[in-house]
């Protein structure tokens, strides 16, 4: 999700910014969450656009400083990191890699969630039947314990095959 | 950095380390992007500013009320809920206020920790004290992100780009705070004979402030024009629709309470608020008027 706007882009800039990691879960890359938008080169100046996944995420800051870290350890001497929150970010934005890492680290990976019809939002009252395969085993049936989990992007599963709880990232 | 925890992350220290962990982080003016946009055509600022401060100050408030519940809920996924849900309204807040900061020459520090309670334009439901009664927190969030949703989706289209873009992350969050809080309203209301009785009560407690929710003010009248608000009173149809599903299924009854008046017309949109704002502010503000301008 790396585009360059710049005619000459050097290569290096663009893959040191790929490789920064996400600060909350250090096995996807900000490349593979599909936070990075543009990454914009100019001689030594190097001018990063991110989205931040929710409106507060905490670790937007983190990933500022991890990105001009990053750029300067490359000999990027000016780096400004933008932020911008329109088109708003969606798990759908995390690469094919990403979703693999995900369940790797024991993390079930969102399903697809499409574009949103127009009009009001439909009231959720009943849990959804959406089948969240246990990471840790592999069994089918497993049951949400809380839809928020320890960063704000996760909710809390267990897996009655197995008994593991594990952590779901959620559809946005 | 993959070997590092989050605890090192925080302690180090490089030759490019730059202030962090400031009051703001000054994420959203260096943003700049979508802060900055141009006033819509025949679009008054002061308006616009105005109303930006309404959405944020909502946000804001509530996302404090929420935030005492930390160390104080009765479940630990709960608090982790809640927090969450803080920590949403908190990030919408900030775009709004520093948008309201951009329009006024200010910035979205001086509009959260420097304004007394007057210069507050939030809705009274936003201030309220949950007193730590859950009840109250589970029916305060159905109410209000019922609401929120309503106004945030009819958002998405705001000729103001600022504002179209926390609708369009706000939009996906209020859906999930709203499940949240209906699911919790149905087990409360349709659970034991205490946890209905004090579901129960918690919404007869709230219900005064439902009204002001879908009073339109000056500023809103004259921004649905330009096509940068909603007009709140059209919001109520959906928002009624919403909470009689959830109350019927809970098996709770619609209160039938009398909102509470205002001054002379005036209300939490044009700086009069309960009493419980004060207290909010005076602790959500004592450490940056202890420090002002601290960073860390």
């Amino acid at each position: 999700m790396v585009i360059s706007r710049a005619g000459a882009t050097p290569v290096r800039a663009r893959e040191a910014v790929a490789a920064v990691v996400d600060p909350e879960m250090p096995m996807l890359t900000l490349e593979d969450l599909g936070v990075i938008r543009w990454v914009d080169v100019d001689g030594d100046a190097v001018t990063v656009t991110i989205t931040p996944t929710y409106s507060g995420c905490p670790a937007i800051e983190e990933m500022r400083a991890d990105v001009r870290g990053t750029l300067a350890d490359a000999g990027f001497a000016r780096v400004e990191v933008r932020t911008v929150f329109s088109p708003p970010w969606s798990t759908d934005w995390i690469s094919a890699d990403g979703l693999r890492k995900l369940a790797e680290a024991g993390i079930a990976p969102p399903g697809r969630v499409g574009p949103r019809a127009a009009g009001p939002i439909p009231l959720t009252l009943t849990p959804p039947s959406q089948a969240v395969r246990c990471p840790q085993c592999g069994a089918a049936a497993t049951e949400e314990i809380s839809r928020f989990g320890p960063t704000a992007c996760t909710a809390l599963r267990r897996c009655p095959a197995c008994r593991e709880p594990f952590e779901h990232m959620k559809e946005l | 950095m993959n070997e590092q925890n989050a605890y090192q992350s925080l302690a180090e220290t490089t030759d490019h380390d730059d202030p962090r962990w400031a009051f703001g982080t000054g994420i959203v003016e260096e943003a700049g992007a979508e802060i900055t946009s141009p006033v819509p055509d025949g679009v008054d600022p002061a308006d616009l500013a105005a109303y930006c401060l309404m959405l944020g100050d909502d946000a804001l408030v509530y996302s404090h009320r929420l935030s005492e519940w930390v160390s104080n809920a009765p479940e630990l996924e709960e608090e982790v809920a809640l927090a969450n849900t803080a920590l949403d309204l908190l990030g919408q807040a900030r775009v709004l206020l520093a948008r309201a900061g951009h329009l006024t020459g200010g910035d979205e520090d001086s509009l959260a920790y420097r304004r007394t309670d007057a210069e507050f334009r939030n809705v009274a439901l936003a201030e309220l004290s949950d007193g730590l009664d859950f009840a109250r927190c589970v029916g305060r969030m159905l109410i209000f992100s019922s609401w929120r949703l309503a106004l945030l989706h009819r958002l998405l289209g705001s000729a103001d780009p600022v504002i179209a873009a926390v609708a369009g992350k706000g939009v996906k969050e209020l859906t999930y705070h709203r499940d949240y809080a209906a699911r919790w309203t149905l087990r409360l209301g349709d659970g034991t004979d205490e946890s209905h009785v004090r579901m129960q009560a918690a919404l007869d407690a709230l219900w005064p402030y439902v009204g002001e929710l879908f009073r339109t003010s000056d500023e809103e009248r004259r921004l649905v024009g330009a096509g940068v608000a909603v007009d709140p009173a059209q919001t109520r149809e959906e928002v009624d629709a919403v909470l009689d599903q959830v109350l019927a299924q809970a098996t709770l009854t619609r209160p039938d309470k009398p909102s509470i008046g205002t001054i002379g017309g005036r209300s939490g949109r044009q700086g009069v608020h309960t009493e419980h704002l004060g207290h909010a502010l005076a602790e959500m503000q004592s450490l940056a008027r202890q420090h002002p301008d601290t960073q860390w």
